[in-house]
């Protein structure tokens, strides 16, 4: 029992810290939707293009490999943005678009390919229902980061971006580049390594 | 515009044209407003379900009647349920979260005031996409029509073969933009209560309904995005060609029911959880005493929010799922009576002993949870796997759920607006009125829904638009009927008190009810920004450590 009753000031947690946090949160939901409805559906395709003869791991690999690359440099950009050097800033903040358009143009060409090299559309199985639908609202996700951070590039172009001002926010918006970031390693390995399976083969 | 020096104090009229009065409304980013916009938007909605809702009873009163065709029937359960549950459910109860929690908490708005702008206004365009439905559906195809699929539109009813022309597709649009707008909300919610609680207001002196919404919050981002992918599917489905849920072509009408109902059900908690914070802040101060078990109320709404994540499947035992996942989601379903339990004995030894002042708002609750008993308890006789196998798509479930959400949220909500009404307008609704409109809900209320139960055990399918004559279903479903125009009286006579009261009602005061919560610390109607000086907090009951310097509660936290 105390027996003062002063109150105690709290210690303010960032509104937009836990409001990206509740975002992601959600947006993890989504994911997880599409993600059940995508192993439930492996090895359930009895016709049509199946994942083994369409899935080519190659280029996909380096696609990843550059969008998990964009999370560090991401990184490398917020902190020099914390140190003030505004010009390291702008510089890692390109490379990391760059990195994202390489996953996007790669994720266009990985499409174009299958749909019509192998004739894998969203009408032909289950497969191909689930794979366009996965993997694009995946990509949908990472054109929505891109715009954001090809906004925060864009603003500190003008010099709209004051780094002690605004270091908190670009480090906020920047979390869900890596949420995108990491919905793709789930994606990747549902996809590309337990997904690969040939006509009627199972889990 | 409003002027920004003060506010008339006990008077809701403002001055001002009728055109800068819509622009005062539209145009705010004041939570309270926007609160009271997504309450009344919400009863409006409660007007046109209701009356759906007497539609199906007039054509049901007798057997073999022919006042409504089939199809026309099948589009008024549909719309009855997807507007109770997402166009007046949701929005009035996350408008009093709206209205209340900053007041509550001791803060001067929510978190990011226009995406709470931005949520209301989709949720009013998704509401006004689902009923344009009735106008636009026709399309191309020569099929119009509301949507007629049911509220939880089962595969593959909802398939291009089965549901022609636009109306499925109108009913996946309009839910899916509320559905933004609840989640936006949702958002909102959580960095509020994390990031705006007044100096004092730790996690477990907040007042419980702001713990109840912090829990909604957290179902609907869990609950509400994985509703958004279904139909994301459903709509690739019918306008792509994809193979979701067509059983025809490798697709699984099962997986819809899965992915609907892990929604679904959450969703039922996000529409009681909040009428559970109603009562667990009216019940005390009309009964004169603290809440009986502050933190085992916590931790069970907290434990309701988490077992309620995992009993969806307890809609689809007559799918066959075998008997490990019945088993399964008939215990986890039997667990969630638990902590719901121990809130009642809570409710019941907070009015233990209590000086009990039985004003309207006092009745409602009482009657909440007394209904919502009769509600749960057939609840736990449907969790009962062969029974559930009996009784499924029975008018017993119908009657269950109406005791759950009309006899427990829609009372609660009565209650809430008659509790809160003096803090929203200045004004108080009267209390002769009030009375009259409880008892005729309750008396209505049991009118309909209490025979539902002996037609369902008699065998009376839900979702059919006539039954023959000699099945025993007659006076029931008879006695059923009757009780709709005494509801309507109720609520009548409810509008008319609301009307009256915003006119010549008695005027409140800041405290009309002597109580105990910060809300109660400000103006009636509060200023635009709340409080003139941020409150401080002592203990979960501020308000009474200020009306007794001399035993504050906080001597005994």
């Amino acid at each position: 029992m105390r027996t003062t009753s002063e109150p105690i000031a709290l210690a303010r947690m960032s509104r937009a810290k836990v409001g990206m946090a509740s975002l992601i949160f959600m947006e993890s939901a989504f994911f997880a939707a599409f993600l059940v409805t995508y192993l439930y559906y492996i090895g359930k395709s009895t016709s049509g293009p199946q994942p083994i003869e369409c899935l080519d791991r190659g280029p996909v690999l380096f696609n990843s490999a550059c969008l998990i690359a964009s999370s560090f440099t991401v990184v490398l950009a917020v902190r020099a943005l914390a140190r003030g050097a505004i010009g390291l800033f702008r510089v890692w903040l390109l490379v990391t678009v760059l990195l994202g358009f390489e996953f996007l143009a790669g994720t266009a060409i990985e499409w174009s390919g299958l749909v019509t090299a192998k004739g894998l559309t969203i009408q032909s199985n289950a497969f191909g229902t689930t794979y366009y639908s996965l993997v694009g609202f995946h990509a949908f996700h990472v054109i929505v980061g891109l715009l954001m951070l090809v906004g925060i590039l864009v603003l500190s172009m003008f010099g709209c971006i004051d780094p002690r001002r605004d270091h908190a926010r670009v480090d906020v918006a920047t979390w869900y580049w890596h949420f995108v970031d990491v919905v793709w390693i789930f994606v990747f390995l549902l996809v590309y390594v337990v997904g690969r399976v040939p006509q009627g083969g199972g889990l | 515009m409003t002027s920004i020096t003060g506010h008339k104090q006990g008077s809701p009229v403002q001055p001002g044209g009728f055109w800068e009065a819509v622009a005062r409304w539209t145009l705010s980013v004041d939570h309270k407003k926007l609160g009271m916009m997504y309450i009344g938007a919400g009863l409006v909605f409660f007007l046109i379900g209701g009356l759906e809702a007497a539609f199906m009873r007039l054509q049901l009163a007798r057997a073999e009647n022919t006042i409504i065709d089939p199809e026309t029937f099948n589009q008024l359960f549909t719309m009855h349920g997807t507007t109770m549950v997402f166009l007046v459910g949701m929005p009035v109860l996350l408008g009093f979260g709206n209205f209340l929690i900053p007041l509550m908490i001791g803060a001067r708005d929510m978190a990011f005031p226009r995406l709470n702008a931005f949520g209301f206004w989709l949720f009013i365009f998704g509401g006004a996409l689902l009923y344009f439905s009735y106008i636009g559906s026709e399309g191309l195809y020569g099929a119009p029509g509301a949507p007629d699929v049911g509220w939880f539109a089962y595969a593959p009813l909802t398939s291009r073969t089965f549901s022609r022309g636009n109306s499925t597709d109108y009913w996946i649009l309009g839910i899916m933009v509320s559905g933004f707008g609840s989640m936006t909300t949702a958002i909102n919610f959580i960095a509020t209560i994390f990031c705006m609680r007044c100096p004092g207001m730790k996690f477990m002196r907040m007042p419980m309904i702001a713990w109840m919404m912090l829990v909604v919050a957290g179902l609907v981002l869990v609950a509400v995005p994985v509703l958004t992918a279904a139909q994301t599917m459903l709509l690739l489905d019918r306008s792509l060609g994809a193979h979701f849920f067509d059983p025809e072509t490798e697709g699984s009408a099962i997986l819809w029911q899965h992915l609907f109902w892990f929604f679904g059900h959450p969703e039922v908690y996000i529409l009681i959880l909040p009428a559970f914070g109603f009562v667990s802040e009216i019940l005390p101060v009309f009964s004169r005493k603290v809440i009986f078990g502050y933190a085992l109320m916590v931790a069970a709404t907290v434990g309701i929010g988490f077992i309620a994540l995992g009993v969806w499947a307890h809609h689809m035992f007559v799918v066959g799922m075998g008997p490990e996942l019945d088993a399964f989601f008939g215990a986890s379903t039997f667990l969630i009576s638990v902590p719901t339990g121990i809130k009642i004995f809570n409710w019941l030894g907070t009015m233990w002993g209590g000086r009990l002042r039985f004003a309207t708002p006092m009745l409602f609750v009482t009657g909440f949870v007394a209904m919502f008993v009769i509600g749960g308890l057939t609840g736990i006789m449907l969790a009962t796997v062969p029974m559930d196998w009996q009784l499924s798509d029975s008018y017993f479930v119908v009657g269950h759920f109406h005791y759950v959400l009309f006899g427990g949220t829609v009372f609660g909500i009565f209650a809430a607006i008659f509790y809160w009404f003096p803090k929203a307008t200045g004004r108080m609704l009267d209390e002769r009125l009030g009375k009259w409109c409880f008892w005729l809900l309750f008396i209505g209320f049991t009118l309909t829904f209490m025979p539902m139960h002996i037609s369902g055990v008699l065998g009376m399918p839900r979702r059919i638009y006539t039954y023959e004559a000699d099945r025993g279903f007659e006076i029931w479903n008879l006695i059923s009927s009757i009780g709709v125009p005494v509801q309507m009286a109720g609520v009548l006579i409810f509008l008319w008190n609301v009307v009256r009261s915003l006119r010549k009602g008695e005027v409140a005061g800041d405290d009309p009810w002597d109580a105990w919560t910060l809300e109660w610390s400000t103006t009636s109607p509060p200023p635009e920004w709340n409080f003139d000086r941020i409150p401080t907090c002592t203990s979960a009951r501020p308000l009474w450590d200020r009306k007794h310097p001399e035993d504050p509660d906080a001597h005994y936290e």
